[in-house]
Protein backbone atom coordinates (compact mmCIF):
# COMPACT_ATOMS: atom_id res chain seq x y z
CA UNK A 1 0.00 0.00 0.00
CA UNK A 2 3.00 2.25 0.55
CA UNK A 3 4.08 3.80 -2.70
CA UNK A 4 7.37 5.48 -3.46
CA UNK A 5 5.78 8.90 -3.15
CA UNK A 6 4.24 8.09 0.21
CA UNK A 7 7.59 6.79 1.47
CA UNK A 8 9.23 10.06 0.53
CA UNK A 9 6.44 11.95 2.27
CA UNK A 10 6.82 9.75 5.33
CA UNK A 11 10.51 10.46 5.51
CA UNK A 12 9.77 14.17 5.28
CA UNK A 13 7.25 13.88 8.11
CA UNK A 14 9.65 12.03 10.38
CA UNK A 15 12.70 14.18 9.75
CA UNK A 16 11.89 17.17 12.03
CA UNK A 17 11.60 14.86 15.04
CA UNK A 18 14.74 12.95 14.11
CA UNK A 19 16.77 16.11 13.54
CA UNK A 20 15.61 17.70 16.80
CA UNK A 21 16.33 14.61 18.88
CA UNK A 22 19.64 14.07 17.12
CA UNK A 23 20.68 17.64 17.87
CA UNK A 24 19.40 17.38 21.45
CA UNK A 25 21.50 14.27 21.94
CA UNK A 26 24.67 14.97 20.04
CA UNK A 27 25.36 18.63 20.76
CA UNK A 28 25.17 18.60 24.58
CA UNK A 29 26.62 15.09 24.85
CA UNK A 30 29.70 15.90 22.86
CA UNK A 31 30.08 19.15 24.81
CA UNK A 32 29.90 17.26 28.11
CA UNK A 33 32.47 14.79 26.87
CA UNK A 34 34.73 17.60 25.62
CA UNK A 35 34.45 19.69 28.81
CA UNK A 36 35.22 16.65 30.93
CA UNK A 37 38.76 16.71 29.59
CA UNK A 38 39.34 20.44 30.23
CA UNK A 39 40.37 22.40 33.27
CA UNK A 40 37.44 24.76 33.05
CA UNK A 41 36.07 26.80 35.94
CA UNK A 42 33.62 29.62 35.33
CA UNK A 43 35.02 31.88 38.06
CA UNK A 44 38.61 31.42 36.93
CA UNK A 45 39.04 33.30 33.66
CA UNK A 46 41.69 32.42 31.11
CA UNK A 47 42.03 29.62 28.64
CA UNK A 48 40.81 26.15 29.45
CA UNK A 49 43.70 23.73 28.93
CA UNK A 50 43.26 20.12 27.96
CA UNK A 51 44.09 18.02 31.01
CA UNK A 52 43.28 14.47 29.93
CA UNK A 53 41.76 12.30 32.64
CA UNK A 54 42.53 14.74 35.46
CA UNK A 55 38.87 15.61 36.16
CA UNK A 56 37.96 11.94 36.28
CA UNK A 57 40.89 11.32 38.57
CA UNK A 58 39.79 14.07 40.99
CA UNK A 59 36.19 13.02 40.75
CA UNK A 60 36.94 9.37 41.57
CA UNK A 61 39.36 10.18 44.40
CA UNK A 62 37.07 12.79 45.96
CA UNK A 63 35.62 11.16 49.10
CA UNK A 64 32.24 12.72 48.36
CA UNK A 65 32.11 10.73 45.12
CA UNK A 66 32.26 7.46 47.02
CA UNK A 67 29.57 8.73 49.40
CA UNK A 68 27.44 9.87 46.49
CA UNK A 69 27.70 6.49 44.76
CA UNK A 70 26.74 4.64 47.93
CA UNK A 71 23.86 7.05 48.57
CA UNK A 72 22.67 6.67 44.99
CA UNK A 73 22.68 2.87 45.32
CA UNK A 74 20.91 2.97 48.70
CA UNK A 75 18.35 5.47 47.45
CA UNK A 76 17.55 3.56 44.27
CA UNK A 77 17.68 0.17 45.99
CA UNK A 78 15.64 1.27 48.99
CA UNK A 79 12.90 2.87 46.94
CA UNK A 80 12.78 -0.13 44.58
CA UNK A 81 12.46 -2.54 47.50
CA UNK A 82 9.60 -0.60 49.08
CA UNK A 83 7.73 0.19 45.88
CA UNK A 84 8.01 -3.26 44.29
CA UNK A 85 6.92 -5.17 47.41
CA UNK A 86 4.35 -2.55 48.40
CA UNK A 87 3.15 -2.17 44.82
CA UNK A 88 2.65 -5.93 44.44
CA UNK A 89 0.64 -6.08 47.68
CA UNK A 90 -1.43 -3.02 46.72
CA UNK A 91 -2.07 -4.42 43.26
CA UNK A 92 -3.19 -7.79 44.63
CA UNK A 93 -5.48 -6.01 47.07
CA UNK A 94 -6.96 -3.60 44.54
CA UNK A 95 -7.60 -6.50 42.17
CA UNK A 96 -10.06 -8.02 44.68
CA UNK A 97 -13.74 -7.22 44.43
CA UNK A 98 -14.71 -4.30 46.71
CA UNK A 99 -17.01 -1.35 46.93
CA UNK A 100 -15.80 2.05 45.80
CA UNK A 101 -12.86 0.60 43.91
CA UNK A 102 -12.58 3.65 41.66
CA UNK A 103 -12.30 6.08 44.57
CA UNK A 104 -9.83 3.91 46.45
CA UNK A 105 -7.65 3.52 43.38
CA UNK A 106 -7.65 7.27 42.83
CA UNK A 107 -6.52 7.85 46.41
CA UNK A 108 -3.68 5.35 46.02
CA UNK A 109 -2.51 6.85 42.75
CA UNK A 110 -2.75 10.52 43.77
CA UNK A 111 0.81 10.90 45.16
CA UNK A 112 2.26 10.31 41.70
CA UNK A 113 0.72 13.59 40.53
CA UNK A 114 2.13 15.70 43.34
CA UNK A 115 5.10 17.71 42.14
CA UNK A 116 8.46 16.72 43.69
CA UNK A 117 9.07 20.04 45.44
CA UNK A 118 5.66 19.92 47.12
CA UNK A 119 6.06 16.35 48.36
CA UNK A 120 9.56 17.11 49.62
CA UNK A 121 8.51 20.19 51.56
CA UNK A 122 5.22 18.81 52.85
CA UNK A 123 6.83 15.66 54.23
CA UNK A 124 9.74 17.61 55.66
CA UNK A 125 7.63 20.21 57.45
CA UNK A 126 4.16 18.86 58.09
CA UNK A 127 5.19 15.29 58.92
CA UNK A 128 8.88 14.88 59.73
CA UNK A 129 9.55 18.13 61.58
CA UNK A 130 10.35 17.03 65.16
CA UNK A 131 8.48 19.97 66.76
CA UNK A 132 5.54 20.84 64.54
CA UNK A 133 5.22 17.76 62.34
CA UNK A 134 2.54 15.13 62.80
CA UNK A 135 5.06 12.41 63.64
CA UNK A 136 6.59 14.72 66.24
CA UNK A 137 3.20 15.47 67.82
CA UNK A 138 2.37 11.78 67.76
CA UNK A 139 5.62 10.84 69.50
CA UNK A 140 5.26 13.50 72.21
CA UNK A 141 1.65 12.54 72.90
CA UNK A 142 2.88 8.98 73.48
CA UNK A 143 5.59 10.32 75.75
CA UNK A 144 8.39 9.43 73.34
CA UNK A 145 11.33 11.51 72.19
CA UNK A 146 10.39 12.83 68.72
CA UNK A 147 12.62 11.62 65.92
CA UNK A 148 14.53 14.33 64.09
CA UNK A 149 14.22 12.67 60.70
CA UNK A 150 16.60 14.77 58.66
CA UNK A 151 19.46 14.76 61.13
CA UNK A 152 19.09 11.24 62.53
CA UNK A 153 18.00 9.26 59.47
CA UNK A 154 18.42 11.70 56.58
CA UNK A 155 18.78 9.25 53.72
CA UNK A 156 16.02 6.97 54.96
CA UNK A 157 13.72 10.00 55.20
CA UNK A 158 14.38 10.80 51.55
CA UNK A 159 13.85 7.15 50.63
CA UNK A 160 10.46 7.24 52.37
CA UNK A 161 9.37 10.42 50.60
CA UNK A 162 10.42 9.16 47.18
CA UNK A 163 8.78 5.78 47.86
CA UNK A 164 5.51 7.55 48.61
CA UNK A 165 5.77 9.24 45.22
CA UNK A 166 6.60 6.09 43.26
CA UNK A 167 4.47 3.48 45.01
CA UNK A 168 1.45 4.53 42.90
CA UNK A 169 3.40 3.98 39.70
CA UNK A 170 4.42 0.45 40.67
CA UNK A 171 0.88 -0.30 41.88
CA UNK A 172 -0.71 0.93 38.69
CA UNK A 173 1.63 -1.00 36.38
CA UNK A 174 1.35 -4.21 38.40
CA UNK A 175 -2.43 -3.84 38.64
CA UNK A 176 -2.61 -3.48 34.87
CA UNK A 177 -0.52 -6.62 34.47
CA UNK A 178 -2.59 -8.51 37.02
CA UNK A 179 -5.82 -7.67 35.23
CA UNK A 180 -4.54 -9.29 32.05
CA UNK A 181 -4.08 -12.58 33.92
CA UNK A 182 -6.21 -15.45 32.67
CA UNK A 183 -8.87 -15.89 35.36
CA UNK A 184 -9.83 -19.38 34.16
CA UNK A 185 -6.35 -20.61 34.88
CA UNK A 186 -6.66 -19.36 38.45
CA UNK A 187 -10.08 -20.92 38.85
CA UNK A 188 -8.86 -24.22 37.50
CA UNK A 189 -6.01 -24.20 39.99
CA UNK A 190 -8.44 -23.36 42.76
CA UNK A 191 -10.72 -26.24 41.80
CA UNK A 192 -7.75 -28.58 41.82
CA UNK A 193 -7.23 -27.54 45.41
CA UNK A 194 -4.28 -25.18 45.07
CA UNK A 195 -3.94 -22.91 48.09
CA UNK A 196 -3.84 -19.13 47.74
CA UNK A 197 -0.10 -19.15 48.44
CA UNK A 198 0.68 -21.65 45.72
CA UNK A 199 -1.65 -19.89 43.29
CA UNK A 200 0.25 -16.70 44.00
CA UNK A 201 3.66 -18.33 43.79
CA UNK A 202 3.13 -20.51 40.71
CA UNK A 203 0.65 -18.52 38.64
CA UNK A 204 0.48 -14.85 39.63
CA UNK A 205 4.13 -14.15 40.38
CA UNK A 206 5.49 -15.66 37.13
CA UNK A 207 2.83 -13.65 35.28
CA UNK A 208 3.92 -10.51 37.14
CA UNK A 209 7.64 -11.14 36.68
CA UNK A 210 7.81 -9.24 33.44
CA UNK A 211 5.88 -6.25 34.78
CA UNK A 212 8.05 -6.19 37.89
CA UNK A 213 11.16 -6.12 35.73
CA UNK A 214 9.74 -3.21 33.76
CA UNK A 215 8.87 -1.34 36.96
CA UNK A 216 12.41 -1.87 38.26
CA UNK A 217 14.07 -0.72 35.04
CA UNK A 218 11.90 2.35 34.45
CA UNK A 219 11.99 3.46 38.06
CA UNK A 220 15.77 3.03 38.18
CA UNK A 221 16.15 5.40 35.25
CA UNK A 222 14.05 8.03 37.01
CA UNK A 223 15.43 7.35 40.49
CA UNK A 224 19.03 7.85 39.36
CA UNK A 225 17.99 11.43 38.62
CA UNK A 226 16.29 12.27 41.94
CA UNK A 227 17.11 15.92 42.57
CA UNK A 228 14.31 18.23 43.69
CA UNK A 229 13.38 16.20 46.77
CA UNK A 230 16.98 16.48 48.01
CA UNK A 231 17.30 20.14 47.11
CA UNK A 232 14.26 21.26 49.12
CA UNK A 233 14.79 19.01 52.15
CA UNK A 234 18.47 18.55 53.00
CA UNK A 235 20.59 20.22 50.31
CA UNK A 236 22.53 16.98 50.24
CA UNK A 237 23.40 17.13 53.93
CA UNK A 238 24.13 16.77 56.73
CA UNK A 239 27.63 16.58 55.27
CA UNK A 240 27.16 14.35 52.26
CA UNK A 241 24.63 12.05 53.92
CA UNK A 242 21.97 12.62 51.27
CA UNK A 243 24.10 13.65 48.29
CA UNK A 244 23.45 11.36 45.35
CA UNK A 245 25.34 11.43 42.07
CA UNK A 246 22.90 13.85 40.44
CA UNK A 247 23.12 16.24 43.37
CA UNK A 248 26.92 16.01 43.52
CA UNK A 249 27.18 16.95 39.85
CA UNK A 250 24.79 19.85 40.43
CA UNK A 251 26.99 21.06 43.31
CA UNK A 252 30.24 20.88 41.38
CA UNK A 253 28.91 22.45 38.21
CA UNK A 254 26.35 25.06 39.29
CA UNK A 255 27.49 25.87 42.83
CA UNK A 256 31.26 25.52 42.47
CA UNK A 257 31.24 26.51 38.78
CA UNK A 258 33.63 23.68 37.98
CA UNK A 259 32.55 22.84 34.45
CA UNK A 260 35.27 20.25 33.90
CA UNK A 261 34.52 18.32 37.05
CA UNK A 262 30.75 18.55 36.61
CA UNK A 263 31.10 17.23 33.08
CA UNK A 264 33.24 14.31 34.17
CA UNK A 265 30.51 13.46 36.68
CA UNK A 266 27.92 13.85 33.94
CA UNK A 267 29.72 11.31 31.76
CA UNK A 268 29.75 8.85 34.65
CA UNK A 269 26.01 9.40 35.22
CA UNK A 270 25.31 8.77 31.54
CA UNK A 271 27.28 5.52 31.56
CA UNK A 272 25.43 4.34 34.68
CA UNK A 273 22.01 5.13 33.21
CA UNK A 274 22.95 3.43 29.96
CA UNK A 275 23.68 0.15 31.67
CA UNK A 276 20.07 0.10 32.89
CA UNK A 277 18.72 1.47 29.64
CA UNK A 278 20.21 -1.35 27.58
CA UNK A 279 18.15 -3.92 29.47
CA UNK A 280 15.03 -1.80 29.31
CA UNK A 281 15.37 -1.17 25.58
CA UNK A 282 15.76 -4.89 24.98
CA UNK A 283 12.47 -5.57 26.75
CA UNK A 284 10.67 -2.83 24.87
CA UNK A 285 12.14 -4.04 21.58
CA UNK A 286 10.82 -7.55 22.11
CA UNK A 287 7.31 -6.24 22.61
CA UNK A 288 7.35 -3.94 19.62
CA UNK A 289 6.06 -5.67 16.52
CA UNK A 290 6.51 -2.85 14.10
CA UNK B 1 -14.89 -13.44 35.16
CA UNK B 2 -15.75 -12.04 38.53
CA UNK B 3 -15.99 -14.83 41.01
CA UNK B 4 -18.71 -14.95 43.60
CA UNK B 5 -17.47 -13.47 46.87
CA UNK B 6 -19.24 -13.35 50.15
CA UNK B 7 -20.39 -9.85 51.14
CA UNK B 8 -18.46 -10.06 54.39
CA UNK B 9 -15.22 -10.71 52.55
CA UNK B 10 -15.99 -7.90 50.15
CA UNK B 11 -16.64 -5.58 53.08
CA UNK B 12 -13.38 -6.63 54.70
CA UNK B 13 -11.42 -5.95 51.50
CA UNK B 14 -13.13 -2.59 51.15
CA UNK B 15 -12.15 -1.54 54.67
CA UNK B 16 -8.52 -2.66 54.33
CA UNK B 17 -8.07 -1.11 50.90
CA UNK B 18 -9.90 2.03 51.98
CA UNK B 19 -7.59 2.51 54.94
CA UNK B 20 -4.51 2.01 52.77
CA UNK B 21 -5.89 4.41 50.19
CA UNK B 22 -6.55 6.96 52.91
CA UNK B 23 -2.98 6.57 54.18
CA UNK B 24 -1.53 7.20 50.73
CA UNK B 25 -3.85 10.15 50.16
CA UNK B 26 -3.51 11.58 53.66
CA UNK B 27 -0.66 14.08 52.98
CA UNK B 28 -2.71 15.65 50.20
CA UNK B 29 -5.80 15.75 52.40
CA UNK B 30 -3.80 17.22 55.26
CA UNK B 31 -2.38 20.17 53.32
CA UNK B 32 -5.88 20.81 52.01
CA UNK B 33 -7.06 21.14 55.63
CA UNK B 34 -4.04 23.18 56.74
CA UNK B 35 -4.47 25.60 53.85
CA UNK B 36 -7.72 26.77 55.47
CA UNK B 37 -6.17 27.35 58.90
CA UNK B 38 -4.38 30.38 60.32
CA UNK B 39 -0.60 30.14 60.66
CA UNK B 40 -0.82 29.91 64.43
CA UNK B 41 -3.30 27.03 64.25
CA UNK B 42 -1.45 25.15 61.52
CA UNK B 43 1.40 24.08 63.80
CA UNK B 44 -0.82 22.75 66.59
CA UNK B 45 -1.27 19.07 67.38
CA UNK B 46 -3.27 17.23 64.70
CA UNK B 47 -6.29 16.45 66.88
CA UNK B 48 -6.50 20.05 68.00
CA UNK B 49 -6.29 21.27 64.41
CA UNK B 50 -9.11 18.95 63.37
CA UNK B 51 -11.54 19.67 66.20
CA UNK B 52 -10.51 22.89 67.89
CA UNK B 53 -9.64 25.50 65.29
CA UNK B 54 -11.58 27.79 62.98
CA UNK B 55 -11.44 27.99 59.23
CA UNK B 56 -10.07 30.84 57.16
CA UNK B 57 -9.04 31.52 53.59
CA UNK B 58 -6.47 34.15 54.54
CA UNK B 59 -3.51 32.00 53.48
CA UNK B 60 -4.64 31.96 49.88
CA UNK B 61 -4.66 35.74 49.80
CA UNK B 62 -1.36 35.94 51.65
CA UNK B 63 0.39 33.67 49.16
CA UNK B 64 -0.67 35.83 46.25
CA UNK B 65 0.28 39.04 48.04
CA UNK B 66 3.64 37.86 49.30
CA UNK B 67 5.00 36.49 46.08
CA UNK B 68 2.75 37.14 43.10
CA UNK B 69 1.53 33.56 42.97
CA UNK B 70 -0.37 33.88 39.73
CA UNK B 71 2.67 34.95 37.78
CA UNK B 72 4.23 31.57 38.61
CA UNK B 73 0.97 29.78 37.99
CA UNK B 74 0.89 31.32 34.53
CA UNK B 75 4.50 30.34 33.94
CA UNK B 76 3.56 26.76 34.73
CA UNK B 77 0.58 26.89 32.38
CA UNK B 78 2.56 28.44 29.54
CA UNK B 79 5.55 26.14 29.93
CA UNK B 80 3.61 22.88 30.28
CA UNK B 81 0.95 23.60 27.64
CA UNK B 82 3.43 25.31 25.33
CA UNK B 83 5.96 22.51 25.40
CA UNK B 84 3.23 19.90 24.89
CA UNK B 85 1.55 21.68 21.97
CA UNK B 86 4.89 22.29 20.28
CA UNK B 87 5.85 18.67 20.90
CA UNK B 88 2.58 17.47 19.38
CA UNK B 89 3.13 19.63 16.32
CA UNK B 90 6.48 17.97 15.70
CA UNK B 91 5.41 14.49 16.77
CA UNK B 92 2.07 14.06 14.99
CA UNK B 93 3.54 13.90 11.47
CA UNK B 94 6.33 11.60 12.62
CA UNK B 95 4.06 9.20 14.50
CA UNK B 96 1.56 9.30 11.66
CA UNK B 97 4.18 8.38 9.09
CA UNK B 98 5.65 5.59 11.20
CA UNK B 99 2.23 4.11 11.97
CA UNK B 100 0.69 4.27 8.50
CA UNK B 101 3.72 4.01 6.21
CA UNK B 102 6.03 1.73 8.19
CA UNK B 103 9.34 1.01 6.51
CA UNK B 104 12.14 -1.40 7.22
CA UNK B 105 13.80 0.87 9.69
CA UNK B 106 10.73 2.24 11.47
CA UNK B 107 11.28 0.06 14.48
CA UNK B 108 14.91 1.10 14.79
CA UNK B 109 14.04 4.78 14.52
CA UNK B 110 11.35 4.44 17.17
CA UNK B 111 13.67 2.55 19.50
CA UNK B 112 16.37 5.13 19.01
CA UNK B 113 13.92 7.94 19.81
CA UNK B 114 12.93 6.18 23.03
CA UNK B 115 16.57 5.70 23.97
CA UNK B 116 17.08 9.47 24.04
CA UNK B 117 14.62 9.54 26.95
CA UNK B 118 17.00 7.38 28.97
CA UNK B 119 19.67 10.08 28.96
CA UNK B 120 20.03 11.40 32.52
CA UNK B 121 19.35 15.15 32.53
CA UNK B 122 22.30 15.80 34.80
CA UNK B 123 24.60 14.44 32.08
CA UNK B 124 23.82 17.42 29.89
CA UNK B 125 23.23 20.00 32.63
CA UNK B 126 26.49 21.87 32.09
CA UNK B 127 26.30 22.30 28.30
CA UNK B 128 22.61 23.23 28.35
CA UNK B 129 23.27 25.74 31.12
CA UNK B 130 26.17 27.32 29.21
CA UNK B 131 24.30 27.39 25.91
CA UNK B 132 21.33 29.01 27.63
CA UNK B 133 23.59 31.56 29.31
CA UNK B 134 25.22 32.50 26.00
CA UNK B 135 21.89 32.75 24.20
CA UNK B 136 20.31 34.74 27.03
CA UNK B 137 17.73 31.99 27.61
CA UNK B 138 18.37 31.48 31.33
CA UNK B 139 15.26 32.31 33.34
CA UNK B 140 13.13 32.57 30.20
CA UNK B 141 9.92 30.75 29.43
CA UNK B 142 10.95 30.24 25.81
CA UNK B 143 14.02 28.29 26.87
CA UNK B 144 12.06 26.08 29.25
CA UNK B 145 9.34 25.41 26.67
CA UNK B 146 12.04 24.16 24.33
CA UNK B 147 13.83 22.00 26.91
CA UNK B 148 10.64 20.39 28.18
CA UNK B 149 9.45 19.79 24.64
CA UNK B 150 12.69 17.95 23.89
CA UNK B 151 12.46 15.91 27.07
CA UNK B 152 8.92 14.75 26.43
CA UNK B 153 9.14 14.41 22.64
CA UNK B 154 10.06 10.69 22.75
CA UNK B 155 7.07 9.96 25.00
CA UNK B 156 4.73 12.01 22.82
CA UNK B 157 5.87 10.28 19.63
CA UNK B 158 5.65 6.89 21.26
CA UNK B 159 2.13 7.39 22.63
CA UNK B 160 0.79 8.81 19.39
CA UNK B 161 2.36 5.94 17.47
CA UNK B 162 0.63 3.32 19.63
CA UNK B 163 -2.72 5.13 19.31
CA UNK B 164 -2.41 5.54 15.56
CA UNK B 165 -1.53 1.89 15.11
CA UNK B 166 -4.80 0.91 16.73
CA UNK B 167 -6.70 2.53 13.88
CA UNK B 168 -7.61 -0.40 11.63
CA UNK B 169 -6.29 -0.22 8.09
CA UNK B 170 -9.46 -1.84 6.72
CA UNK B 171 -11.45 1.28 7.46
CA UNK B 172 -9.06 3.35 5.36
CA UNK B 173 -9.30 0.85 2.53
CA UNK B 174 -13.08 0.88 2.72
CA UNK B 175 -13.09 4.66 2.53
CA UNK B 176 -10.79 4.51 -0.47
CA UNK B 177 -13.01 1.94 -2.21
CA UNK B 178 -15.94 4.23 -1.71
CA UNK B 179 -13.98 6.83 -3.65
CA UNK B 180 -12.77 9.11 -0.84
CA UNK B 181 -9.88 11.32 -1.84
CA UNK B 182 -6.77 11.35 0.31
CA UNK B 183 -7.80 14.71 1.71
CA UNK B 184 -11.27 13.49 2.65
CA UNK B 185 -9.81 10.30 4.02
CA UNK B 186 -7.61 12.27 6.38
CA UNK B 187 -10.28 14.78 7.40
CA UNK B 188 -13.33 12.55 7.74
CA UNK B 189 -11.94 9.12 8.55
CA UNK B 190 -8.53 9.34 10.17
CA UNK B 191 -8.78 12.52 12.20
CA UNK B 192 -11.93 11.63 14.17
CA UNK B 193 -10.36 8.31 15.10
CA UNK B 194 -7.04 9.88 16.05
CA UNK B 195 -8.33 12.76 18.17
CA UNK B 196 -8.95 10.80 21.39
CA UNK B 197 -5.40 9.43 21.31
CA UNK B 198 -4.00 12.89 20.72
CA UNK B 199 -6.03 14.28 23.62
CA UNK B 200 -4.79 11.57 25.99
CA UNK B 201 -1.21 12.15 24.89
CA UNK B 202 -1.59 15.85 25.48
CA UNK B 203 -3.07 15.31 28.93
CA UNK B 204 -0.28 13.06 30.19
CA UNK B 205 2.45 15.27 28.82
CA UNK B 206 1.00 18.44 30.30
CA UNK B 207 1.09 16.61 33.65
CA UNK B 208 4.69 15.48 33.17
CA UNK B 209 5.82 18.95 32.13
CA UNK B 210 3.90 20.62 34.98
CA UNK B 211 5.69 18.46 37.55
CA UNK B 212 9.13 18.50 35.92
CA UNK B 213 11.54 19.68 38.60
CA UNK B 214 15.10 19.31 37.37
CA UNK B 215 15.29 21.76 34.51
CA UNK B 216 12.73 24.15 35.96
CA UNK B 217 14.78 24.45 39.15
CA UNK B 218 18.14 24.79 37.44
CA UNK B 219 17.28 27.07 34.54
CA UNK B 220 14.99 29.63 36.18
CA UNK B 221 15.24 32.38 38.77
CA UNK B 222 12.59 34.96 39.64
CA UNK B 223 11.00 35.63 36.27
CA UNK B 224 10.24 32.40 34.48
CA UNK B 225 9.99 30.21 37.59
CA UNK B 226 7.00 27.88 37.34
CA UNK B 227 5.28 26.50 40.45
CA UNK B 228 7.84 23.73 41.01
CA UNK B 229 10.56 26.34 41.46
CA UNK B 230 8.29 28.80 43.29
CA UNK B 231 7.32 26.18 45.90
CA UNK B 232 11.00 25.38 46.38
CA UNK B 233 11.45 28.92 47.74
CA UNK B 234 9.59 27.72 50.85
CA UNK B 235 12.60 25.58 51.77
CA UNK B 236 14.16 28.68 53.37
CA UNK B 237 11.11 30.44 54.82
CA UNK B 238 10.72 33.41 57.12
CA UNK B 239 8.50 32.92 60.17
CA UNK B 240 5.47 30.66 60.30
CA UNK B 241 4.62 29.32 56.89
CA UNK B 242 2.75 26.00 57.15
CA UNK B 243 -0.63 27.42 56.14
CA UNK B 244 0.87 29.46 53.31
CA UNK B 245 2.93 26.51 52.07
CA UNK B 246 -0.24 24.41 52.18
CA UNK B 247 -2.28 26.96 50.26
CA UNK B 248 0.43 27.37 47.63
CA UNK B 249 0.80 23.58 47.34
CA UNK B 250 -2.94 22.93 47.06
CA UNK B 251 -3.23 25.41 44.21
CA UNK B 252 -0.16 23.92 42.53
CA UNK B 253 -1.30 20.30 42.61
CA UNK B 254 -5.09 20.60 42.37
CA UNK B 255 -5.31 21.07 38.58
CA UNK B 256 -2.88 18.22 38.00
CA UNK B 257 -4.62 15.86 40.43
CA UNK B 258 -7.86 16.36 38.56
CA UNK B 259 -6.19 15.82 35.20
CA UNK B 260 -4.30 12.86 36.60
CA UNK B 261 -7.50 11.09 37.58
CA UNK B 262 -8.52 11.12 33.95
CA UNK B 263 -5.20 9.84 32.70
CA UNK B 264 -4.49 6.73 34.78
CA UNK B 265 -4.63 4.47 31.74
CA UNK B 266 -2.43 6.74 29.63
CA UNK B 267 0.12 6.74 32.42
CA UNK B 268 0.74 3.04 31.94
CA UNK B 269 0.88 3.40 28.19
CA UNK B 270 3.05 6.49 28.16
CA UNK B 271 5.61 5.54 30.78
CA UNK B 272 6.17 1.86 30.07
CA UNK B 273 6.56 2.20 26.31
CA UNK B 274 4.33 -0.80 25.66
CA UNK B 275 6.42 -3.14 27.77
CA UNK B 276 3.37 -3.83 29.96
CA UNK B 277 -0.04 -4.45 28.48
Amino acid sequence: MATKASRAAARLMISPSVLLLLGWMIVPLSMTLYFSFLRYNLIMPGDNPFVGWENYYWFFTDPSFKDAMINTLLLVGGVLLITVIGGTLFALLLDQPMWGQGIIRIMVIAPFFVMPTVSGLVWKNMFMNPVNGIFGHLASSLGLQPLDFFSQIPLLSIILIVSWQWLPFATLILLTALQSLDQEQLEAAEMDGASWASRFWYIMLPHLARAITVVILIQTIFLLSIFAEILVTTNGGPGTATTNLTYLIYVSSLLQYDVGMGSAGGVIAIILANIVAIFLMRMIGKNLDA
Amino acid sequence: MARAVTPSRKAFTTVVAGLLGLMMFFPVLWIFILSFKSEGDAIKAPMEILFNTGWTTESYGAVQERSDYFKHFWNSVIISVGSTVLGLAVAIPAAWAMAFVPGKRTKDVLMWMLSTKMLPPVGVLVPIYLIFRDLGLLDSRVGLVFVLMMINLPIIIWMLYTYFREIPGEILEAARMDGASLRNEVIYVLTPMAVPGMASTMLLNVILAWNEAFWTLNLTAANAAPLTAFIASYSSPEGLFYAKLSAASVMAIAPILIMGWFSQKQLVRGLTFGAVK
